[in-house]
């Protein structure tokens, strides 16, 4: 996080869409909207590909996609995995009374026993979430990142 | 004896004001007024920072005496709560967190807006998040005015009715004086506080019962008078069918409104990264988990120690039980350790109030100037600088909630939390993931799914028996109940998904895939974030 510090105070220090007077581009890769449409009316009159045409090459990069794929494939399974373990939970605890009052061990319970699985399963995924993320996703994104806004920076003058 | 609780709890509230009020004056010394400044605190904070912040932020009252004190009146039902309080933050941490980091500036609508029509969609989402915010502020004046009476033995209305004015007071000065800075650090100071508080009581719960849990949980079953009902599911939701389907009504806009509530995505512009919103969301999942596991053993405690009928004849829904139990611990009635014990928890339930009030006040301030604001404003009238627009917001929103407090002092603050909930997760959480994942989605999609969630989240609560048509409701002389849960969150939830699908494919406009490609290359590698 440290070593991203200094080129993100770059970033940080580009103008406000909000404040920016109208028709007054600088295309900096910053204020999406604007951005975009200046982009494009500008494409048709220098050189060089616009914005839309940078975002668009750059999504269909095998580097992008290869990304994309790692976020995707972890987090739809898991997603999916932990919001139907909390609805089971909160059916059966609604539903299946019987089930949830049988003894395990002393005062414990399977009601308990669930309700202290749901705490556990949602720190191990958080611990989960974020190994996966910074083995296999922080590096290839940040190299994509300096390259994307490398080659915004050129669009817009 | 009740004397020396008031004055001690007041004295300690009291430096808590003072020691707020000053970091406010202090943060705000050299600050430039820019936007940045006053709405993510310059994006400066560390991950830790935010980290505890965002727990502040995200544990009320509510959580702190309501939970425990349903735990201790009907046991495991009010474990129910805390679980799902949790696991949202799942959805946060996987499907939100960074990517709203990442593509947004200030506010929620930034995210939707990025890829549509500018204004139609601000309006429609900056509408819905100060819904969702106004809600949830009336719910923590109403806590803080009933808070009073309970802890401090002030029964008369006035009492009540100038400690809403002195928070509401309050708060307006922290966030229009202080910004997101100031409003940050009081978030830090509070859960510390908080997180002591919670530490201390467990501990002194556990020495009590020698470190043998089975043996607190049978000595809480055996004093709540239900015997091992109380240790399984069914005492408070148990009922007949609609009261189930009410509770997974509950659950569902529980796990999915902590992603939709404006004053939390709010907190992932105030670190300088995507990754450094991560590791925040990581640290406030361990505190708020860990904060969770302390208040279901501070419940059963309760109901051990103090007993569910005594909880019960002190307030009927149970938000004076982890008071009662810190006098218990600190030695009982009259004596010193009790007294201090007591006070303490009764300053940290007014800072927790407090902290949280000034969270979703500057999130709503920073709805109402950045999207609201924005969106009206006349093309070509004069510029006025947005944060002085925001400053504004707030004493607006400030007049605004103080009014409702003082009106809606009867109300059932349970209620009123868990709607907000609802409303966040049919309105705003269905535009949101949406606009991130779904490539051929529109501008009518995105209004749609606004409106298609929060109008129907409104109308089923005005139309439950929470409004009319049963003895408890507000209104028990009428019956237009035609609605039969009390959380909407069932209904509306999949209408606000269904309806952003519908404008989608009805829509004339054909999607831009370059504006998606943007959304979807900004929101994963974070290149042009502010």
């Amino acid at each position: 996080m440290e070593k991203e510090a200094g080129p993100d105070g770059a970033a940080m220090r580009l103008d406000d869409p909000w404040y920016e007077a109208p028709g007054g581009g600088r295309g900096e890769p910053d204020g999406a909207v604007a951005l975009a449409d200046r982009g494009r009316i500008r494409s048709g009159e220098r050189q060089g590909p616009s914005a839309a045409e940078i975002y668009l090459e750059v999504q269909s990069s095998p580097a992008f996609r290869e990304v994309r794929r790692r976020y995707r494939r972890f987090v739809v399974p898991a997603a999916a995995a932990f919001l139907l373990w909390y609805l089971a939970y909160v059916v059966a605890a609604t539903t299946a009374h019987d089930l949830m009052a049988r003894p395990v061990a002393g005062a414990l319970n399977v009601a308990m026993l669930a309700g202290l699985g749901q705490f556990l399963t949602t720190f191990l995924l958080t611990w989960a979430y974020a190994r996966h993320a910074r083995l296999h996703r922080d590096r290839a994104a940040l190299e994509l990142r300096w390259e994307t806004q490398e080659m915004t920076r050129g669009a817009g003058r | 004896m009740r004397g020396d609780h008031q004055t001690l709890a007041l004295l300690l509230f009291s430096a808590f004001v003072a020691v707020t009020l000053g970091i406010t004056t202090w943060v705000s010394r050299n600050r430039q007024g820019s936007a940045e400044e006053f709405y993510a605190g310059g994006r400066l904070f560390s991950p830790v920072e935010n980290g505890f912040a965002i727990a502040g932020d995200y544990m009320s009252a509510a959580s702190f005496l309501g939970i425990s004190g349903l735990i201790a009146l009907f046991g495991y039902d009010g474990m129910l709560y805390s679980v799902g309080f949790l696991v949202a933050w799942l959805v946060v941490l996987l499907l939100v967190a960074e990517l709203v980091r990442n593509c947004g500036r200030f506010t929620l609508a930034d995210v939707v807006a990025a890829r549509m029509a500018e204004r139609p969609v601000r309006t429609a989402v900056g509408t819905s998040s100060v819904t969702v915010s106004v809600l949830y502020l009336v719910a923590q004046m109403v806590g803080a005015g009933s808070l009073v009476a309970l802890l401090l033995g002030g029964t008369s209305d006035t009492a009540r009715s100038w400690t809403v004015v002195g928070v509401g007071a309050l708060m307006v000065i922290y966030v229009s004086l202080g910004g997101m800075r100031a409003t940050t650090w009081i978030q830090i100071v509070k859960a510390v506080l908080l997180m002591a508080g919670a530490v201390t009581l467990t501990v002194l719960v556990l020495v009590r019962f020698h470190g043998d849990v089975n043996a607190l949980l049978v000595s809480a079953a055996e004093r709540s008078g239900h015997g091992r009902d109380f240790l399984s599911p069914g005492l408070r939701y148990g009922g007949n069918w609609t009261a189930r389907l009410d509770f997974v009504s509950l659950g569902l806009a529980l796990v999915l409104g902590t992603a939709g509530l404006p004053h939390i995505l709010s907190r992932f512009y105030t670190v300088p990264t995507a990754r450094a919103a991560r590791r925040s969301v990581i640290w406030s999942i361990g505190l708020i988990g860990s904060f969770y596991l302390m208040s279901v053993v501070l419940g059963f405690g309760a109901a051990a120690i103090v007993g569910s009928a005594d909880v019960r004849a002190s307030n009927a829904s149970g938000n004076t039980a982890v008071p009662l139990l810190a006098l218990d611990l600190g030695g009982g009635e009259g004596s010193t350790g009790g007294t201090v014990l007591f006070a303490v928890v009764a300053a940290i339930a007014f800072a927790t109030i407090l902290a949280v009030v000034a969270g979703i006040t500057l999130a709503s301030s920073a709805s109402v100037a950045h999207d609201l604001y924005a969106s009206f404003r006349r093309p070509g009238a004069k510029q006025r600088s947005e944060v002085g627009v925001a400053r504004v917001a707030a004493a607006g929103i400030g007049v605004v909630a103080i009014a409702l407090g003082l009106l809606a002092q009867n109300l059932n603050v349970a209620f009123l939390v868990g709607l907000a909930f609802a409303v966040a997760a049919s309105a705003n959480l269905p535009a949101l993931l949406y606009s991130l994942f779904w490539r051929d989605f529109t501008t009518r999609g995105a209004v749609w799914a606004v409106y298609g969630g929060l109008i129907p989240a409104v109308l089923l609560v005005l139309l439950s028996p929470v409004v009319s048509g049963s003895p408890t409701s507000l209104f028990p002389g009428v019956d237009l109940a035609l609605f039969p849960l009390e959380n909407p969150g069932l209904v509306s939830i999949p209408a606000g998904f269904l309806a952003g699908w519908i404008g989608t494919v009805t829509s004339p406009e054909a999607p831009d895939p370059a504006k998606h490609a943007e959304t979807e290359v900004r929101s994963l590698t974070g290149a042009g974030a502010a």
